[in-house]
C-alpha cells in the first residue's frame, strides 16, 4: 500500500460546483411562484387553501429539522405554532403593536418555550420527550381556553392586523410564500452545515456522535429550539394570513396533523416536508364528506401514520429519492495531499496516566484499582481474556462510563470527569469493538464528522468545508478506501467499515487513538493490512492504545503491554518478556497445577 | 380537618387508577423498551365497551365486564400485532410513532362511533356510599382501592412465583438470552400486550363512574399515569405505585385549594419538575445503554 496519494480526474468533490446551479434554480423558481401568486386571479376558497399550505409548510419544516435530521420527536407542533398565531393576534389587536413586532415576539417566544422543554427533557430518552410534548400541548390548549382575560377564551382572537405593506389578502399570500422559498431555503441547506452533520451524526448514532466530538445533548436541544422557532414563525404568518386565531386550531390534533404531514412526505427533507403538507391540505378537501362524521378523517390519519411507518419509513420524497440514487453513480473524488497526522506533542512522555482505576457495577469489580502509562509514540496493548475488564476501561477511559474511583490524565489535563466529546476535543480518539459509524451518511460525510473535532489543529480556521473535506479524503485514503469516499456506509464489507471508523478517528488528528479489538471479525488478508496500517500511524507519531485478542497482531504490532485479568492488571511492560511471564500464560492456556 | 381527609381519600382513589394504567406502561416498557402511548386508549376503550355492553345493550353488569375484558384481550392481541410487532427490530422512535397512531385511531374511530357527548356509567353498587365519622367513602372510590391493591398482590405472586412470571421477567431483562435458553419471546411479548391492555382496561372500567365516559378520558389518564412513572422511576413497579397515588393527591389537593380548570396541569408542573432536578425519579432507574 502506498502512502502516495494517486493521481485521479482532476475534478472536484460534488458540493460546491455541483450544487451551485441548483440554488440559483431553486431562487428562480420560487421568484416565479411568489410572482404567479401575486399576479394570478385566485378565488377566495384558492388563496385560503394555498396561505394554510404555506403557512402550515414553515411548521412542518420545524419537524423535518427536529425528527428528520436530529431523530427527535415533537408532539407540540401545533403549540408553538400557536403561541407564534397568538403573539401576532393578540399583540396586534390588543396591544397595537405592529405586527412586524408582534412576529418576531411570537417566533422568539416559541424558542425559548422549546429551549426550556429541551434542556428539561433531552438529557433523558426519547419517550420522555414525546410525553412532555404532549403535556405541553395540554397546558398551552388549558391557557389558550381558559384564560379568557388574557387569550379571549374559547371566542379566539377575530381581525388581526397584517403588515401595511401586504394588506390584501393575496399580497400578503405572495409575502407567505416569499417567507416559506427562504425558510425552506435555510432549512435545505441546514443539513450541510456543522450543526446539520452534527445532528445527523446524532440521530444515526449517539454514542459515535459523542466520541466524534460532539456535545449530544446541546445538539439536541438546539435542533428541538428550531424546531420550536419555526413552529412559532408559522403561527405568526398564519395569524396574519387568516386574521382569526381560535384555541381549537392549535391542539394536539392539529400537531398530529403536523406530524402526519411531515412523515407522509418525508421528514429526511423540506422538499418532502411541502409535499406532505401540500397533499394533506388538499386530501381532506377532495374528501369532504369525510368531516360530516366527526372523527372519522383523524382516525384515518391514525391508520395512515401505522401504515406510513411500517412501510414507508422515509415518506414519498425519500421512496422518490432512494430510486433515483440507484441509477447515480457516486461522483469521482479528487486527488488530496497524502495524510499528515501531528499529534499534539506538549506536557511529558506519558501521554496517557491511568492511576488507581476503578469501576464497579454493583458488586461486580469488573475493573479493580487498575495502574498503567501509555508513553508517547509506538503502540500500547492492553490484554486479557474474555471478561477481564479491557473493553470496560476503555469504555471508561472514553468517558461511557464513570469511573468509580482513580484519575485519569492525557497528557497534560486531568480527563477523569469529562464527558465523552469533551476528551475527544482533549485529543482522544476511539473506534468500537462492535462498528458504529453513521449509517445514513456516506463514508466521507463520516469521517468529515470526525475532521470537525474542535481542537483539530491541522484544520486552518476559515478553512470552511473544503478544508475539512480534504482531510476526510486524505483519511481515507491513507485506510485505502479513498475512491470509493461517496458511497454509503450500507454498501462498504465489514472490513471496510472498520477501516472507515479508523479513519474517522485518524481525521480528528487526535493525540492518542484507542482501538477496541480492530482485528475481531477480519479474516487473515484484511489483518495483515490492519498490522500494516498500524505500522503507517505509529511511523507518523501517533500513539496507539490497542485492545485484542489476537495474539499474532499484539506481538507483533505493539512494543508495551498491560494485561488484565478478573479487573485487575496481572503484568506490564515490554511485549516479549511480558507475553513470557508465567502469570500471563496460565490467565490464557491455564496453569498446569 | 374533614376537608383534608376527604381530599386524601379521593386523591387515593383517582391515584389508584393513575398507578394501574402506569402499571401497564411499565410491563409493556419493560418487555419491548418502548412507551406504549396508546395505554390509556386502553383505558378508554374499555369504558366504552363497558357504555356498549351494559347501558345500550343492558346486559349484567357483571357480563358486561366479562365482555370487556375479553374485548380488551382481544384488543391487545391486535394492538401488537399491527402496531409493535411489524417495527419490531427497528430502533424506538418508529415504534413510538406506530403507537401515537394507534392512540389516534382508536380515539378518533370511537367519536366517530359514538359522537362527542359524554357517556354515563352508574357505577357497580347499588349504595353510593357511606359516611364514617367526617369523610364519606364513596363506594366506587372504595372499590377501585380495593381492586387495585389485589391486582398489585395478584402482579407480585405472578411475576415472583409463577414460571410463567418468571419467563416474562427473562423476556423484559434480556430478549436474546431468554431466547437462547427457549423462552418464546415473541408469545411473551404477545401475553404482557395483553395482560396490558386488560390491566388498562380494568383501570379505565373502574374509572367511568367517576368521570364521564368521553374520547378524552384516555389521553389524560395516559399522560398522569406517565407523570407517575416518571415520579416513580422509569420502569420501577413500586415506583409507578407510588408515583399514581402521589400524583392523584397533589392533583385533588391543588383543584380544591388552588385552580379547578387547570386540575390537569399539575401532573404537567410535576413532570416537569422531577425531569429538572430528579429525572431518575423517586426510585431511580435502570442503566443505560451499554457501549
Amino acid at each position: 500500500m502506498s502512502v502516495e496519494a494517486p493521481i485521479r480526474t482532476a475534478r472536484r468533490s460534488p458540493s460546491r460546483f455541483a450544487i451551485a446551479p441548483a440554488h440559483i434554480g431553486y431562487f428562480v423558481l420560487s421568484a416565479v411562484a411568489v410572482l404567479l401568486v401575486s399576479r394570478a386571479s385566485l378565488d377566495g376558497y384558492i388563496l385560503n387553501i394555498l396561505m394554510q399550505a404555506a403557512t402550515y409548510s414553515v411548521a412542518v419544516f420545524g419537524l423535518s429539522v427536529v425528527l428528520g435530521l436530529c431523530g427527535q420527536i415533537n408532539l407540540a407542533q401545533a403549540a408553538f405554532f400557536g403561541i407564534g398565531a397568538y403573539a401576532v393576534g393578540l399583540g396586534t389587536v390588543d396591544y397595537g403593536l405592529s405586527y412586524w413586532v408582534c412576529l418576531v415576539i411570537g417566533t422568539v417566544a416559541a424558542l425559548l418555550a422549546g429551549a426550556f422543554l429541551g434542556m428539561t427533557t433531552l438529557r433523558l430518552g426519547g419517550h420522555y420527550l414525546a410525553m412532555v410534548t404532549i403535556s405541553f400541548q395540554q397546558i398551552v390548549t388549558l391557557i389558550m381556553t381558559n384564560a379568557v382575560g388574557f387569550t379571549h377564551g374559547p371566542d379566539g382572537v377575530p381581525s388581526i392586523g397584517r403588515p401595511a405593506l401586504f394588506q390584501t389578502s393575496q399580497s400578503y399570500l405572495a409575502f407567505a410564500v416569499a417567507a416559506l422559498a427562504i425558510i425552506g431555503y435555510c432549512v435545505w441547506n441546514l443539513k450541510d452545515t456543522r450543526l446539520g452533520r452534527a445532528m445527523r451524526a446524532v440521530r444515526d448514532n449517539e454514542l459515535a456522535a459523542s466520541v466524534a466530538g460532539i456535545n449530544v445533548y446541546r445538539t439536541k436541544v438546539a435542533a428541538f429550539a428550531i424546531s420550536a422557532l419555526l413552529g412559532g414563525l408559522g403561527g405568526g404568518l398564519f395569524a396574519g394570513g387568516f386574521t382569526y386565531v381560535s384555541p381549537d386550531q392549535f391542539s394536539f390534533a392539529e400537531s398530529i396533523v403536523f406530524l402526519t404531514m411531515a412523515l407522509l412526505g418525508g421528514v429526511a427533507s423540506p422538499i418532502g416536508s411541502a409535499i406532505g403538507t401540500g397533499l394533506l391540505i388538499l386530501i381532506p378537501e377532495w374528501l369532504r364528506f369525510l368531516k360530516s362524521i366527526p372523527g372519522l378523517y383523524l382516525a384515518i390519519y391514525g391508520v395512515a401514520v401505522i401504515l406510513i411507518i411500517i412501510f414507508m419509513p422515509d415518506g414519498i420524497w425519500g421512496f422518490v429519492t432512494n430510486f433515483l440514487r440507484r441509477f447515480i453513480r457516486p461522483v469521482q473524488v479528487a486527488a488530496v495531499p497524502p495524510l499528515v497526522l501531528a499529534p499534539d506533542r506538549t506536557g511529558t512522555e506519558t501521554v496517557l496516566d491511568v492511576k488507581g482505576l476503578s469501576k464497579h457495577f454493583g458488586g461486580l469489580k469488573a475493573v479493580d484499582n487498575v495502574d498503567f502509562a501509555v508513553r508517547r509514540g509506538g503502540i500500547h496493548a492492553l490484554i486479557g481474556p474474555n471478561g477481564s475488564g479491557k473493553t470496560t476501561t476503555l469504555n471508561v477511559l472514553s468517558g461511557l462510563y464513570k469511573a468509580t474511583s482513580g484519575h485519569v490524565r492525557l497528557g497534560e489535563s486531568d480527563i477523569t470527569n469529562l464527558s465523552p466529546h469533551r476528551r475527544t476535543w482533549d485529543g482522544l480518539g476511539r473506534t468500537f469493538q462492535n462498528i458504529r459509524l453513521f449509517r445514513s451518511m456516506t463514508a466521507l460525510e463520516n469521517v468529515v464528522v470526525g475532521a470537525e473535532r474542535r481542537g483539530n489543529s491541522l484544520i486552518a480556521e476559515g478553512g470552511g468545508y473544503a478544508a475539512l473535506e480534504e482531510r476526510a479524503l486524505a483519511a481515507l485514503e491513507f485506510v485505502g478506501l479513498g475512491p470509493r469516499a461517496n458511497e454509503p456506509i450500507t454498501r462498504f464489507s465489514y472490513g471496510h467499515q472498520r477501516l472507515i471508523e479508523i479513519a474517522r478517528a485518524l481525521a480528528a488528528n487526535p493525540t492518542l487513538l484507542l482501538l477496541d479489538e480492530p482485528a475481531a471479525g477480519l479474516n487473515s488478508t484484511e489483518k495483515r493490512a490492519l498490522h500494516d496500517l498500524l505500522e503507517r500511524i505509529a511511523a507518523q507519531g501517533l500513539t496507539i492504545l490497542l485492545i485484542d485478542h489476537d495474539m499474532t497482531l499484539v506481538s507483533g504490532a505493539a512494543q508495551h503491554i498491560t494485561v488484565l485479568n478478573f479487573g485487575k492488571r496481572i503484568a506490564d511492560g515490554e511485549s516479549m518478556s511480558v507475553l513470557r511471564q508465567p502469570d500471563v500464560v496460565s490467565a490464557y492456556l491455564g496453569s498446569e497445577t | 380537618m374533614s376537608l383534608v381527609l376527604q381530599l386524601l381519600f379521593t386523591g387515593i382513589g383517582i391515584g389508584a387508577v393513575y398507578a394501574l394504567v402506569a402499571l401497564g406502561f411499565v410491563l409493556i416498557f419493560r418487555a419491548t423498551n418502548v412507551v406504549n402511548f396508546a395505554q390509556g386508549e386502553f383505558s378508554m376503550v374499555a369504558a366504552f365497551l363497558m357504555v356498549l355492553c351494559a347501558v345500550d345493550l343492558e346486559l349484567p353488569y357483571w357480563l358486561s365486564f366479562l365482555i370487556a375484558l375479553g374485548g380488551m384481550a382481544f384488543l391487545g392481541a391486535m394492538f401488537n400485532l399491527g402496531v409493535y410487532y411489524p417495527l419490531r427490530h427497528r430502533s424506538f422512535l418508529p415504534v413510538i410513532i406506530s403507537t401515537i397512531g394507534a392512540s389516534i385511531f382508536l380515539a378518533n374511530s370511537t367519536l366517530a362511533l359514538y359522537g362527542p357527548q359524554p357517556q354515563v356509567l352508574q357505577g357497580w353498587f347499588e349504595t353510593p356510599g357511606f359516611q364514617v365519622g367526617p369523610v364519606y367513602l364513596d363506594s366506587q372510590y372504595l372499590l377501585i382501592i380495593a381492586v387495585t391493591i389485589v391486582l398489585v398482590a395478584f402482579q407480585y405472586w405472578f411475576f415472583e412465583h409463577t414460571l410463567l412470571g418468571k419467563k416474562l421477567q427473562a423476556t423484559s431483562q434480556d430478549k436474546e438470552m431468554a431466547s437462547l435458553l427457549g423462552i418464546p419471546v415473541a408469545r411473551m411479548i404477545m401475553i404482557t400486550f395483553i395482560y396490558s391492555a386488560v390491566i388498562g382496561g380494568i383501570a379505565g372500567i373502574l374509572v367511568a363512574p367517576v368521570l364521564f365516559v368521553s374520547i378524552q378520558m384516555g389521553s389524560s389518564i395516559a399522560l398522569k399515569a406517565f407523570a407517575a412513572t416518571i415520579i416513580g422511576g422509569f420502569g420501577d413497579v413500586a415506583g409507578a405505585i407510588i408515583g399514581g397515588l402521589a400524583l392523584g393527591i397533589i392533583e385533588t389537593f391543588g383543584a380544591a385549594y388552588i385552580s379547578v380548570p387547570y386540575k390537569d396541569g399539575f401532573a404537567f408542573l410535576v413532570l416537569v419538575l422531577f425531569l429538572a432536578f430528579r429525572p431518575q425519579g423517586i426510585f431511580g432507574e435502570r442503566v443505560a445503554e451499554k457501549a
